[in-house]
């Protein structure tokens, strides 16, 4: 059974189309990440999946239980784009909250390491109102997995972090994979998307216009071969073809010094996709 | 129910922390304080309100003690409605416009429950606060004009009741109105419920029967104004003849009546106005 699965979701503002009949699946342990320009559709889609907005059509379900239902909102955790807490809370009050209302018996022992995983085991009195936005993002990401959720549906976790917080959140989605959380990750953040997700899809005017791994995504760009007589380029050749073109170059007198077969990446595919060049 | 307790809990443990109840606390013994002078000022007329008047044949004392105790519980509805706006607030659009509604939403949380909760925390709060002002009251008028009323208990019941209406009023505002608009709402519905309250008054007086048709009708769509008349008229249950009258004739005299059918009909009322906010709350995209 998939973490997530929508079919045909469609959500409509008035005159304004924001999610045309999207299809879209998270698998157990897999983190895929959601591409796509602002207004392409995509917190409306975690939203919905949240049960924060109303479909106008289609169905998203969460672990098998419809998005917005109590059994759904028990298996997910999520992380909104702009979100606040409660500025009078401190941080392992904030958790402690989540924990009674999401029914988790962690107790100390998960909130502890849950700070400790975010990087903020040292400050759980810490009031949120006097935390920096970094450190509020990191608490929100603590948040989001209060309950140990089969799901993580996170809206740009990245946004207010640091090179050194980009880092640590790499590093537990990673883990999240390696203990079985499907994460949903949505992002700008293309080069981060690319290292971290097992598939991509982008998403643009209410469309997914493009789902596949990382590599996928990547479309061939030809090869080219540095010779003694300078730079060939085939831009249509493939690896395959390689060792084909080296023997003709060769068998005509070429000295061969490099080959290099050329992708496009994943920001080429994006930007030719999305319409931004 | 245990959805709604942890809502309430941390709604009150907001306040708390804010500080609200501390600031309250301050000002109402402020309040307390400025009665007591009034009524010390007036005890030392005794002479004057003390007997019957030969003239009138009005028991003074009682006409003062009423009147004052009247002019307190106007000002305990007052006190305890600004409390109440402000506990609901923010509650539901406000605290979704600032991102602080989402995450709790998004944890195994129906939406009813969480209006149940903020609706338990803040008529919890505002009932106990006209409850305690009120025999607060009570206990200086006794104390500096020898005057206690003809009933406490219902009377107190009878504040409490209308501040929990203005309550869900507030609560359902904050499924659709921003903070700033749900508060001008609020207050202008508390204006026209005294507005009929008075316009009553001056319809006894006149013997209006159309005024006294009109306000009643008033105090009935806004029910926090027939409990408060209600209670009003509690006070001085057991009084009749001239002392009646002039009671009546006063601002504070409480001159209608609402029958037996008020407090059921509170109580439909709020669980209409409260399953109309969830219906609306339920629709809200977040």
């Amino acid at each position: 059974m998939p973490a997530l699965a929508v079919q045909d979701l469609r959500k409509r503002y008035g005159a304004v189309e924001a999610l045309k009949g999207v299809e879209l699946t998270v698998d157990e342990g897999e983190l895929v990440g959601l591409l796509g320009p602002n207004g392409a559709g995509k917190s409306t889609l975690v939203k919905i999946a949240c049960g924060l907005v109303r479909a106008s059509g289609g169905s998203a379900t969460i672990a098998g239980a419809p998005a917005g239902s109590a059994a759904a909102n028990r298996s997910l955790g999520y992380l909104a784009e702009l979100f606040r807490f409660p500025d009078w809370l401190s941080a392992d009050e904030l958790l402690a909250l989540h924990q009674r209302l999401s029914g988790s018996d962690g107790g100390a022992r998960e909130r502890g390491e849950l700070l400790e995983l975010v990087g903020l085991g040292e400050v759980p009195d810490r009031r949120v109102g006097a935390m920096s936005k970094g450190m509020q993002q990191r608490l929100g990401i603590a948040q989001a997995m209060i309950g140990a959720p089969k799901l993580l549906l996170l809206d740009e976790p990245t946004s207010a972090l640091d090179p050194a917080g980009r880092r640590t959140v790499r590093r537990l989605l990673e883990q999240l994979r390696e203990r079985g959380v499907a994460v949903l990750l949505n992002s700008h953040l293309l080069s981060e998307v690319e290292l971290v997700c097992d598939r991509v899809a982008i998403i643009a005017r209410g469309e997914v216009v493009a789902a596949g791994s990382p590599a996928e995504l990547s479309q061939p760009g030809g090869v080219e071969i540095e010779t003694g007589s300078g730079t060939r380029r085939f831009e249509h050749a493939t690896r395959e073809q390689v060792p084909q073109l080296v023997r003709e170059l060769v068998a005509a007198g070429e000295d061969v010094y490099e080959v290099r077969v050329v992708r496009s990446t994943l920001e080429d595919t994006y930007l030719d996709l999305v319409g931004g060049r | 129910m245990r959805g709604a307790a942890i809502v309430a809990g941390f709604a009150l443990r907001e306040s708390l922390r804010r500080r609200v109840f501390i600031v309250v606390a301050l000002l109402t013994v402020g309040f307390l304080a400025l009665y007591g002078l009034g009524t010390w000022q007036i005890a030392k007329d005794a002479d004057q309100i003390g007997g019957v008047d030969s003239g009138s044949g009005v028991e003074t004392r009682t006409l003062a003690g009423a009147t004052l105790l009247g002019l307190s519980m106007f000002a305990t509805l007052f006190l305890g409605a600004i409390l109440a706006v402000f506990v609901t607030l923010n509650a539901v659009r406000g605290d979704a416009e600032r991102g602080l509604l989402q995450p709790l939403l998004v944890r195994p949380l129906p939406r009813a429950t969480f209006l149940l909760g903020r609706f338990a925390a803040a008529a919890s709060v505002c009932a106990a606060y006209v409850i305690v002002v009120f025999l607060a009251s009570a206990v200086l008028t006794e104390v500096f004009v020898d005057w206690w009323p003809d009933r406490v208990v219902v009377p107190a019941l009878e504040l409490a009741a209308a501040i929990a209406v203005l309550c869900v009023l507030a609560l359902a505002g904050s499924v659709v109105l921003s903070s700033t608009a749900n508060g001008i709402a609020i207050f202008m519905l508390f204006g026209a419920g005294l507005t009929a309250g008075l316009l009553g008054q001056i319809g006894e007086a006149l013997s209006s029967d159309t005024l006294e048709r009109v306000s009643k009708i008033a105090s009935w769509a806004l029910p926090f104004e027939a409990l408060y008349q209600t209670a009003l008229q509690s006070i001085t249950a057991d009084t009749f003849g001239f002392t009646r009258l002039a009671i009546d004739l006063g601002p504070f005299g409480g001159a209608q009546t609402f029958g037996a059918a008020l407090a059921p009909f509170a109580l439909v009322y709020v669980a209409v106005v409260g399953a109309a906010a969830l219906w609306a709350f339920r629709r809200r995209d977040l």
